[in-house]
């Protein structure tokens, strides 16, 4: 797999699991190396690896993300203070820490849409959205994100309106970015739970839309 | 410092490819690479800033062939050795042939982890001095080509835009990723038009903002 190009194989898949130790790829092997001597020397502890990957793999992810977004469709009171101060706003529904703890919040407008991007790295709002896309980190969306934005949400299948501008973020500080996207027709009265599972991770970067009522799964 | 990892309005890479259902790591090894790295990085021995430094210190042509997880491997593998932490030999042998040495934070268990994951590394610093720019203010961005770690993208030096909102005061990276210091300035989130940013060819219907350090900007 390549930075510039997406991952679509899943050789890695089939052939990264140690059943016999013999069909591991070489990155695979030095990345067992190099913990095993790590682990060995006591700088890292195994255990404390495993509730990294589980937190990353279980607990945090995008369905924060909604809930936030969703809370923000809800409640206006919410709304003004992801606003005014972010970072509190998200902490008051438990989530918060390693990137995000800085966070700011851009808002869809028919008139302005938002598409966030970290041209110079990865840098994403983990807090909320979890661990980015390979397609978020790969050269493609970074090297085109900022200079032909309309492109990047064609490649999505998202097609905007004419008159509707486009706002780029380019996450070049600790500020980490959440697009709200707007409340899509027809949620009139959905309480938050069913609001949120309208809420895709694309549609938090800007590179994608909000699920319809008719697409709710 | 100008190299490949500086992505920002390259061309032919091709489309963006999603990726229907992605999982969230595609091998067994990348989630021990993300692991590995973040653990290592909770030793104090390096900050973020160095840890992107060293990944964007790597050759261009590893960086824009590697997989994101190789780059952190190979970044962590470099920041290791340096800090004498792990020798090319050890690798070489698989095994341990030094001993450790202390690291100014202690390892991590897994009891301390939730709370290292929770509290993050907030990179928020008062200084003395009131904000040199306003919102609203026109600002030109500096023609900087530091041979080290900067966050002000090659797309937008020499550029002039407007400064959109003052962020609060920050770790400087430039200083920081190099142990010169965290020397906390000024952020600001500056907004440049797109045909400011790729001329009048582009298409007029966009804008770019980055947030910039005070040390990268001046008076129009």
């Amino acid at each position: 797999m390549t930075v510039s190009e997406d991952h679509h194989d899943h050789d890695d898949h089939d052939h990264d699991h140690d059943h016999d130790g013999s069909a591991l790829s070489p990155i695979a092997l030095r990345v067992r190396a190099l913990e095993s001597i790590l682990v060995e020397k006591g700088y890292v502890d195994p255990q404390a690896l495993d509730v990294i990957i589980d937190t990353y793999q279980t607990k945090v992810g995008p369905r924060n993300g909604a809930q936030v977004v969703a809370r923000a469709w809800s409640d206006p009171a919410y709304l003004q203070r992801l606003r005014e101060d972010a970072t509190a706003a998200i902490a008051e529904l438990g989530f918060g820490g390693r990137q995000g703890e800085h966070m700011r919040i851009v808002e869809n407008t028919p008139k302005r849409h938002n598409l966030v991007v970290c041209t110079l790295c990865s840098c994403y709002p983990w807090s909320v959205l979890g661990l980015p896309p390979v397609w978020y980190k790969s050269a493609p969306y970074r090297a085109k994100a900022v200079i032909d934005p309309r492109g990047v949400l064609a490649d999505f299948g998202v097609l905007l309106p004419p008159d509707s501008a486009i706002r780029v973020w380019d996450s070049t500080a600790e500020l980490r970015y959440l697009v709200v996207p707007m409340r899509p027709a027809g949620t009139e009265g959905w309480d938050e739970t069913r609001l949120a599972a309208l809420v895709t991770r694309d549609s938090m970067i800007g590179a994608g839309l909000p699920l319809s009522p008719e697409q709710s799964p | 410092m100008n190299s490949a990892h500086d992505l920002g309005g390259m061309m032919g890479f091709g489309p963006v490819r999603p990726e229907q259902d992605e999982p969230v790591f595609h091998a067994a090894w990348e989630p021990r690479a993300l692991a590995l790295t973040l653990a290592c990085g909770a030793l104090g021995e390096w900050s973020i800033d160095t840890s992107r430094h060293a990944r964007e210190s790597l050759h261009p042509v590893f960086y824009l062939s590697a997989s994101y997880y190789e780059i952190w491997i190979e970044a962590l593998t470099h920041l290791l050795e340096r800090r004498d932490m792990l020798s090319a030999e050890e690798r070489a042998a698989g095994h341990v042939l030094t001993p450790a040495r202390p690291t100014r934070r202690r390892p991590p268990t897994a009891d301390d982890m939730p709370a290292i994951l929770a509290r993050g590394g907030p990179c928020d610093r008062p200084v003395p001095q009131a904000p040199l720019f306003s919102v609203g203010d026109p600002v030109r961005t500096r023609n900087l080509h530091p041979a080290g770690h900067t966050r002000l993208p090659r797309y937008a030096r020499a550029k002039s835009g407007i400064v959109e909102s003052v962020q609060g005061s920050y770790v400087l990276p430039d200083s920081n990723a190099h142990e010169g210091g965290e020397n906390p300035q000024w952020v600001y989130c500056v907004t440049f038009t797109g045909q400011e940013l790729w001329g009048d060819q582009a298409d007029p219907g966009f804008s770019v903002s980055i947030d910039c350090w005070e040390s990268y900007l001046d008076h129009p």
